[in-house]
C-alpha cells in the first residue's frame, strides 16, 4: 500500500458475490479494512453497529435497494455525514444522478476501473477526514447543546436575520512583569486564558466563533434562539472577569504575567450564518450590531471600564446587574452618537 | 479460435483483484453464472419478470467485469425484457446466452 493514501474502514454493499469479493480483496490490498453486506437492510445494521469511514453502495439489490438505503442513511443523523459512493452499471446513470442529488458523495461505474476506484476512495476518505476535523473543531467552539443542534441541522451555508447579542473581548495589557517572556510561556498563558473565557461563554449559552491573536468574538442567542441573550452575555462577561481575577492571583503567586481585558457587547438584529465553502465553513454574524460591539469593546480603553454595553443590551438586563450610563459616544464610522453603559464588576 | 474476452477489461480486473486472487474470482463467476441461468429459466417458466430481470442484471454485471462483452450484451437484452415485462419475447435468447457463456467460460478457464 502506498503510504500516501489514507486507509479507512469501508463497507461494501452489493448483492453480487463476484463484486463483493473483487472489491473486498482489491480494497484490502490498498490497505483498507473492508466489511461487506448483501443488501441495504444488512448494510444499515452494520453501519449502526460500527464505525465506518465510507460506503460503497450498489443500486440494484433485493430487500432494500441502494436508493432506499441512501435515503435511510440521510435520515439518520449518525450516518448522514458518512460519504457514500454509489456503484452502478452505465445504464443506471439516471438513478445515480438521483442518488448524488440526495447526498451521495460520488459514483463509480461497473465494471470498475482500478485507477478511478483508488482515486475516488482516496478523495472521499480525505473529505471525510476534513469533515471530522471540522466537526471536532466545531465542538470546541460551542457547548454540546449548540453543537448537537447544528450537527442535526447540518452545515448548510447561507444566512438569516436573527436577534442576538455579540461580544468582543481583548487582552488590554500584560502587566506586572517587564522582562521578556519565552514564546512558549506566552502561548501557554493565552491557552489557559482562552480556556477560562470559553468556559464562561459556553456556560451561558454563547458560542465563541472567532479567535484572533489575543481577542475573541462570541455570540449569544444564535444559532439557538433564546430571549435572554442580553442577560446571558452580560452574565458571561461578569463571570469572565471573576475567572480572570482568580487566574491573575495564580499568575502573581507564580511570578508570571497578569492579564487585563476589555469586553464590549451590543445586541440587535444581525445576519447569522455559515461563511466559507462546503468543506471549510465557520459560523459567524455580521452587521451594524457586530461592528458596534467591536467599537464599544475598543472604547473600554478610553472609558477605563472592563465591560461596556449598548442601550439594547442594557434595556434587557435584570435590575440586579448594576449599570452606569456613560453618556453618548461618537464612534468612528457612525454618524450619530451611541449611548454606552458600563457594567459594574461584582 | 477467436477470443471472446476483452483483454483490457480483464487486465483491469486482474489489477484490481490482484494476480494471486484472479483464479478465485474466475471460479466464483463460473460457479455463480450457471446458478443465475437456472434462475432465468425458472423465472421464465413462472413468468416472474422481476426475478428474471434481477438474475439477468447480475449476469450482465459479472460478464462485463471479466470482459465477456458478448455475454454481457445478451444478458442486458434479457434484463431489458424483464424490466419491460416482455418475457414472451425471450424466445431463443436464453439458448444463445447459454452458448455465449460456455464459450466465455472455456476461455476464462484457460486464463486461470
Amino acid at each position: 500500500m502506498n503510504s500516501m493514501h489514507e486507509s479507512g474502514r469501508i463497507l461494501v454493499v452489493d448483492d453480487n458475490k463476484v463484486n463483493r469479493l473483487l472489491l473486498t480483496h482489491g480494497l484490502e490490498q490498498q490497505g483498507h479494512l473492508v466489511e461487506t453486506a448483501e443488501n441495504g437492510r444488512q448494510a444499515l445494521e452494520k453501519l449502526r453497529a460500527g464505525n465506518f469511514d465510507l460506503i460503497l453502495l450498489d443500486i440494484e439489490m433485493p430487500e432494500l435497494n441502494g436508493y432506499q438505503t441512501l435515503e435511510a442513511c440521510m435520515r439518520d443523523p449518525s450516518l448522514r455525514d458518512m460519504p457514500v459512493i454509489m456503484t452502478s452499471s452505465l445504464d443506471e446513470l439516471d438513478s445515480v444522478i438521483k442518488c448524488v442529488e440526495m447526498g451521495a458523495e460520488d459514483y463509480l461505474v461497473k465494471p470498475l476501473n482500478p485507477t478511478l476506484l483508488r482515486a475516488r476512495i482516496t478523495a472521499s476518505l480525505e473529505k471525510k477526514r476534513l469533515r471530522d476535523q471540522q466537526r471536532k473543531l466545531f465542538r470546541t467552539f460551542a457547548n454540546d447543546q449548540v453543537a448537537d443542534q447544528l450537527l442535526r441541522e447540518g452545515f448548510s451555508l447561507g444566512g438569516k436575520y436573527v436577534d442576538a447579542s455579540v461580544m468582543f473581548a481583548d487582552i488590554r495589557s500584560f502587566t506586572s512583569l517587564s522582562e521578556a517572556r519565552e514564546p512558549q510561556e506566552i502561548i501557554e498563558l493565552l491557552n489557559n486564558y482562552f480556556a477560562l473565557m470559553f468556559d464562561a461563554i459556553t456556560g451561558h449559552g454563547g458560542i465563541v466563533n472567532q479567535i484572533e491573536g489575543d481577542g475573541l468574538m462570541a455570540v449569544f442567542g444564535t444559532p439557538i434562539q433564546r430571549a435572554d441573550h442580553c442577560e446571558q452575555s452580560v452574565r458571561a462577561a461578569l463571570e469572565m472577569l471573576e475567572l480572570l481575577k482568580g487566574f491573575n492571583q495564580e499568575q502573581a503567586a507564580l511570578n508570571k504575567p497578569q492579564i487585563k481585558i476589555g469586553i464590549g457587547i451590543a445586541a440587535g438584529r444581525m445576519i447569522s450564518g455559515y461563511t466559507g465553502t462546503q468543506h471549510h465553513a465557520t459560523f459567524t454574524c455580521v452587521g451594524d450590531t457586530v461592528n458596534l460591539a467591536s467599537r464599544i469593546e475598543d472604547h473600554t480603553k478610553i472609558a477605563a471600564r472592563p465591560i461596556l454595553i449598548d442601550r439594547n443590551t442594557r434595556e434587557k438586563l435584570d435590575a440586579r446587574i448594576e449599570v452606569e450610563a456613560l453618556g453618548p459616544v461618537l464612534f468612528k464610522g457612525k454618524s450619530i452618537p451611541v449611548e454606552v453603559f458600563a457594567v459594574k464588576p461584582v | 479460435m477467436t477470443s471472446v474476452i476483452d483483454r483490457n477489461a480483464f487486465e483491469d480486473l486482474k489489477q484490481m483483484a490482484g494476480a494471486d486472487f484472479i483464479d478465485e474470482l474466475i471460479d466464483t463467476f463460473l460457479e455463480d453464472a450457471p446458478q443465475l441461468m437456472i434462475q432465468l429459466q425458472a423465472a421464465l417458466a413462472s413468468n416472474d419478470a422481476e426475478s428474471f430481470r434481477r438474475a439477468a442484471h447480475s449476469l450482465k454485471s459479472n460478464a462485463a467485469s471479466f470482459g465477456a462483452n458478448h455475454l454481457s450484451g445478451l444478458a442486458k437484452e434479457l434484463e431489458t425484457l424483464g424490466r419491460e415485462n416482455k418475457l414472451t419475447e425471450v424466445g431463443g435468447r436464453l439458448r444463445a446466452l447459454e452458448e455465449a457463456y460456455q464459450t466465455a467460460a472455456r476461455e476464462l478457464k484457460g486464463m486461470a
